[in-house]
């Protein structure tokens, strides 16, 4: 009621104001009776109008939050990601083509973010992970970030990556069957988190998923059988995958949800800790191991293979143990951003 | 560091070892998947490629809509043990001096760098905007009926930064850094 108040005061007062300095001071109470009259009548449909122009408002705030979180995440590295990239570059032998790889990357990741411009061109699978409360449009949601994925491609900040599988025409848009990813999480919070992961097709080519026990390599069904797919993951990957590289990786699950959880673990900041204890370890001896098989940066020979690793858990059945393996490349590029009421982009996440 | 300036010949390129770094000047031809694919099935190329080097990118490419001029904003090598079937056969029918991608290639492709006289240059991946300032200009586009990342772009570079990973007297880097990099996993396997 009393914001239906303040609409009949603003639209009443604003038509005064202008005729009071045309209109001599007897006209004027005629005209504010009159203006009284009309607008109490157009109220309602004024209303509704304003409504909807509010919602175009903040539909139009929220493409431009979702582009700005494209445009971000794929010219800009986030923090704890460019550190571990500079360790590495100290790391590396003077003059070594290991070193000059691990500056080009340095140079390459200071250029797009002063540029604003794709730290790759290959602006890869389109990941959204989307945390919001109970009650929320997803379908509305969804035909917005399609907008804004169209946009961003037009724009530059993403590469015409979708192609249709069958013809092998490309659509253009980045939109179509499975593009972009989108993944829904309801949680307990008021606000909506919108998170981001572009992942290149290089480094998606050299994921891979293990069946225990995997003959091959002796690996059982326990923590030393998943050490060893993992670090014969590594292996199999060489440089290809655009190393040093990131893995996240799921034990268990069945083969669709392990990869999913794969890359969920992607998401997560790589200086945090793992809270289960044994995990926390297999992710540090993982990373130690496999920058002692040497096959360092592009996979020239060198000190640093791995950046990091982030081991998840799911339930499995009795009869499957799957390890799945998601590669992340050096162009680890992932944001997040929380939303305001009004759409607005409040905090960034990483 | 080396420089491998335009226009290239089989003699240059054969001088090179693996382990150099190069700073290529010159021309370029993007192709990659779909390119080799059709070069494979003996469709002829829109242009002559002797002497020339096949850049594996599919670049992301704007063009002005007023002038209708193409720029490239970022144009990283994409990874091309993709192309292995067919990339010994492009050296030999085309006359190529060398490609430039990423992650290396197989055996079969470095039997046609030593056979055709050729070099595979490893760029560095995901080194977009590096690269791409390295580009002078667009100075052609041919088959872009494959889509933008797969079609032809005629690139003009100066001072494009590459390591010689796979040389024309068999010598290759991928191959010392697998088998090396296998003995020490059997070791931390053990």
């Amino acid at each position: 009621m009393a914001i239906k108040k303040k609409i009949a005061k603003k639209l009443v007062k604003k038509p005064v104001k202008t005729a009071a300095k045309k209109s001599p001071p007897k006209k004027i109470i005629a005209a504010k009776k009159t203006i009284k009259k009309v607008a109490k009548k157009k109220i309602t449909t004024k209303k509704i109008v304003k409504k909807i122009v509010k919602t175009e408002n903040t539909q139009k705030t929220l493409e431009a939050s979702l582009i700005e979180l494209i445009k971000i995440t794929s010219a800009v590295l986030p923090d704890d990601v460019q550190k571990v990239i500079l360790e590495a570059l100290h790391r590396e032998e003077k003059n070594t083509t290991a070193e000059y790889a691990m500056n080009i990357i340095k140079a390459n990741i200071e250029l797009a973010k002063k540029k604003l411009q794709p730290l790759c061109q290959d602006t890869g699978t389109v990941l959204f992970y989307i945390s919001h409360p109970v009650g929320f449009n997803q379908n509305h949601f969804t035909s917005l970030i399609h907008k804004a994925v169209v946009k961003s491609t037009e724009l530059g900040y993403l590469r015409q990556n979708s192609v249709d599988s069958l013809t092998g025409e490309n659509s253009g848009m980045n939109v179509g069957p499975g593009h972009p990813s989108i993944h829904y999480h309801q949680h307990g919070k008021k606000t909506v988190e919108v998170k981001l992961m572009l992942k290149g097709g290089g480094c998606e080519n050299v994921g891979a998923q293990y069946s225990l026990p995997y003959t091959p390599l002796d690996a059982g069904r326990d923590l030393n059988g998943v050490r060893k797919v993992i670090l014969d993951a590594v292996h199999k990957a060489q440089g290809k995958g655009c190393g040093p590289g990131v893995l996240g990786i799921c034990i268990g699950g069945d083969r669709g949800a392990g990869y999913i959880e794969s890359k969920e673990q992607l998401l997560r900041r790589l200086d945090d800790k793992n809270d289960v204890f044994e995990l926390a370890e297999l992710e540090k001896e993982i990373v130690e191991t496999s920058n002692k098989l040497g096959i360092g940066p592009m996979g020239f020979g060198g000190k640093t293979t791995l950046l990091g690793c982030k081991i998840g858990v799911l339930n499995r059945l009795p009869a499957s143990f799957f390890v799945s393996i998601s590669y992340m490349c050096w162009a680890y590029r992932r944001q997040g951003i929380e939303l305001s009421e009004k759409n607005q982009i409040k905090k960034w996440l990483y | 560091m080396k420089k491998l300036n335009y226009p290239f010949t089989h003699e240059q390129v054969k001088e090179l070892k693996v382990g150099d770094m190069v700073l290529i000047t010159g021309k370029l031809f993007t192709g990659r998947d779909a390119v080799h694919k059709r070069l494979h099935d003996g469709v002829k190329p829109p242009v002559d490629l002797s002497n020339q080097i096949i850049y594996h990118c599919g670049p992301v490419i704007l063009q002005d809509k007023k002038t209708k001029k193409y720029k490239v904003t970022a144009a990283g090598p994409t990874t091309s043990i993709r192309e292995e079937p067919y990339q010994a056969d492009v050296m030999k029918d085309y006359g190529i001096v060398g490609v430039i991608g990423k992650g290396g290639m197989g055996p079969k492709t470095l039997k046609g760098c030593q056979d055709y006289g050729c070099v595979y240059f490893h760029a560095i991946g995901g080194a977009a905007q590096v690269l791409a300032e390295r580009i002078d200009s667009v100075d052609a586009v041919h088959w872009l009926d494959l889509g933008s990342p797969e079609a032809i772009w005629e690139l003009s570079v100066t001072d494009f930064p590459v390591v010689v990973t796979m040389d024309a007297h068999g010598n290759s880097l991928h191959a010392e850094v697998q088998a090396s990099s296998e003995v020490a996993l059997k070791k931390a396997l053990e």
